[in-house]
């Protein structure tokens, strides 16, 4: 983890720089923020809700929701089910229950579970499949949605996400100010 | 204080706000229909409508309800469900099955003629431990006028 954050506080500190690269550079720049912004998308605490399926997943090694939900019409469960039945707009220290506001799975369009860095940042650029969002929008998502800082104020023991999302909006940022690249097919973090 | 309206009477709490509404309805109203189960939203015994909607109150803060409609299974009265439930002979222990029928009669007010995958999804969240499940996806087709099986 420590690592990890070096890293993140690393590229964060980058990211303010506004020096001019080579054409070249700004693209290879761009391709390692988006690998390093990854480490944050494909953590339990963020994938779980992105599955490629009908059920969100929960825990470190993404076993299935339990109790049984679905996702519904409109990602927030069905009739009975519904995430708010149950998840509250903040964690909850004695029932152990995880919440934030608008607790919910993303749109099955969003799944990031089983996908790559470059399969997540093709997805990520693409209005059909990020909720029509701009560019700009997806980093004031990253940087500022009530739903995604939760990632980083899990509650109950759950390991959060890497780094804090004040980095992860400056990453987020500093990889669409380098030109949006999406790193090669076998990239890794 | 919090405002709130239980079955259709306005109420007024004096409690902290944190309180799950759980504690609110059984020891302060009362009303101990509502059962407590798991305290974790894992089983759904303590299953109410909020505005319509089903929430386990044993999670829910009172606070939440405050300004809503609040509707225990003591606020169903006569409804198709429990005529079914009695007809049927659903329950065994009995301690689940306020909050099974609190969660059907959600369903069935937004799906009148529901399918079994319908029952069973959204009825997912309500354990049995007698497990009278056959019994409760009848009882909910035949209030819903549909065919047992």
């Amino acid at each position: 983890m420590p690592r990890v954050l070096t890293a993140l506080l690393l590229l964060a500190a980058c990211a303010s720089q506004k020096q001019e690269a080579p054409a070249a550079d700004r693209a290879e720049q761009s391709r390692a923020y988006f690998l390093q912004a990854s480490r944050v998308f494909l953590h339990p605490r963020c994938a779980n809700c992105h599955p490629d399926g009908e059920t969100p997943l929960q825990g470190m090694d993404g076993k299935a929701h339990d109790p049984p939900v679905v996702r519904g019409k409109d990602d927030h469960g069905v009739v009975g089910m519904r995430c708010g039945g149950c998840h509250q707009d903040h964690n909850l220290a004695l029932a152990r229950v995880p919440g934030a506001p608008e607790w919910h799975v993303a749109p099955r369009e969003m799944a990031w579970v089983g996908k790559t860095p470059r399969q997540i940042c093709e997805q990520i650029k693409d209005p059909l499949r990020n909720g029509g969002r701009t560019l700009a929008q997806i980093v004031d998502h990253n940087a500022h949605d009530k739903l995604v800082a939760w990632g980083w104020s899990p509650g109950h023991g759950r390991e959060p996400a890497p780094g804090t999302q004040e980095q992860l909006g400056k990453i987020v940022a500093a990889w669409v100010e380098t030109g949006a690249e999406c790193p090669a097919e076998g990239a890794r973090p | 204080m919090i405002r709130l309206s239980v079955n259709g009477t306005m109420r007024e709490l004096d409690v902290d706000p944190e309180m799950p509404l759980l504690w609110a309805l059984r020891d302060v109203l009362g009303l101990t229909g509502t059962k407590y189960g798991c305290g974790q939203a894992l089983c759904g015994a303590c299953t109410v409508h909020l505005d319509g909607e089903v929430v386990r109150s044993c999670v829910t803060p009172v606070a939440r309800a405050a300004g809503k409609s609040v509707t225990t299974i003591e606020g169903l009265y006569d409804h198709p469900l429990q005529r079914a439930w009695c007809d049927m002979a659903v329950p065994q222990c009995g301690f689940c099955q306020s909050g099974q029928i609190m969660t059907a009669a959600a369903l069935l007010a937004q799906n009148p003629k529901p399918r079994d995958q319908d029952i069973d999804q959204s009825l997912a969240g309500n354990l049995c431990r007698c497990g009278t499940y056959l019994h409760i996806r009848a009882a909910v087709k035949r209030a819903a006028g549909m065919p047992e099986e």
